[in-house]
């Protein structure tokens, strides 16, 4: 038989020919299945994110504009113990608790203030969520429960996507050194300086401390921590931007100054 | 299996077209609604946060030194 006669017999519709076919068919389905996971993972993620940005920034401003119950620096208004979650699961050696924890401004899945970014543009704001978890990362930045609330002495700690859910942190590879991170609160505008940034491993717990890098030191600044994963589209690393609270002015003092210039 | 799907199809040349439809919908809407978010949180890239796996765990008891604010 030849080359020729072959090739007639599997174009004819032999049981081979069914086979070949079927199995071609469901590698470009497979393939199209892949594609419309990119769409998904880079596009669809982030309607579900600018859903959860409006109503996490409508919470806000109902709850900015509420009354206050009770002065915000009152620990009693705690809705719920800081500690969540078993110790056992820990991976990570940890250091020892030297001091109170801090008191969460906000229950896990709440909004506790905006983050303005001036060098990623002069509309850029997130509503920063209560929690890191996965669910919580998906409605916006996260804040690390535990870590410093917002101009606090110690380590203000937010987490965001970089590529999916709406790609808060995106730009951040573009910060450098002076930029201003402004954290908007109730009624204070936080304005911190970036004095670092960094590439660590996923690992590395030692950039979320109070003192960075110091498990046992006792903070006396205010810092704040961005984290992200790095390089974009991977999860190898860790992107660090620190910042230094360089002022805390009332909202009723109008704009501060970092994010009038933008 | 496309040629299958197609002779299985009800209805003439408007009936096939209607049901490749109505699968084509129902498949996307299942993988953007059922499969999708299912397999998200197990691929990798998604991972922000310093020491995961167990973020909350390791991260919310140190609690370390930090002051109220």
């Amino acid at each position: 038989m030849t080359m020729a006669a072959d090739f007639a017999v599997v174009t004819r519709g032999s049981r081979a020919n069914q086979v070949i076919r079927g199995v071609g068919e469901l590698f470009i389905t497979l393939g199209v299945v892949v594609f419309l996971f990119v769409f998904y993972e880079l596009w669809f993620t982030g309607i579900y994110t600018q859903h959860a940005q409006s109503q996490l920034n409508k919470q806000l401003q109902t709850e900015w504009a509420a009354p206050l119950p009770s002065p915000t620096t009152s620990p009693t208004t705690s809705p719920r113990p800081v500690i969540s979650g078993s110790p056992t699961a820990s991976s990570v050696p940890v250091a020892p608790v030297t001091a109170p924890t801090v008191t969460p401004i906000a229950l896990p899945g709440d909004a506790i203030g905006i983050i303005r970014i001036p060098r990623l543009g002069a509309n850029y704001g997130y509503a920063i969520v209560e929690g890191v978890s996965t669910d919580d990362l998906k409605k916006g930045p996260g804040h690390y429960p535990g870590t410093a609330n917002p101009g606090g002495v110690g380590n203000f700690v937010i987490s965001g996507h970089r590529t999916t859910y709406l790609a808060p942190f995106n730009g951040l590879g573009d910060m450098v050194i002076g930029d201003a991170i402004v954290i908007e609160t109730r009624d204070t505008y936080y304005t911190y300086r970036v004095t670092k940034t960094a590439s660590v491993l996923p690992t590395d717990v030692n950039v979320v401390l109070p003192v960075p890098g110091q498990p046992r030191a006792k903070a006396t600044q205010a810092l704040i921590t961005l984290t992200t994963c790095n390089p974009k589209y991977s999860a190898s690393h860790r992107l660090i931007i620190s910042g230094l609270l360089e002022s805390a002015l009332p909202k009723s003092a109008g704009l501060p100054p970092a994010l009038k210039g933008s | 299996m496309y040629g299958w799907l197609w002779r299985k199809l009800p209805g003439g040349f408007a009936g096939k077209v209607s049901g490749c439809v109505a699968l084509f919908v129902g498949g996307l809407a299942l993988l953007f609604f059922v499969v999708f978010p299912w397999v998200e949180p197990r691929l990798p890239w998604n991972d922000v946060t310093v020491n995961s796996p167990s973020i909350e765990q390791t991260v919310v008891s140190p609690s370390p030194s930090a002051l109220p604010s």
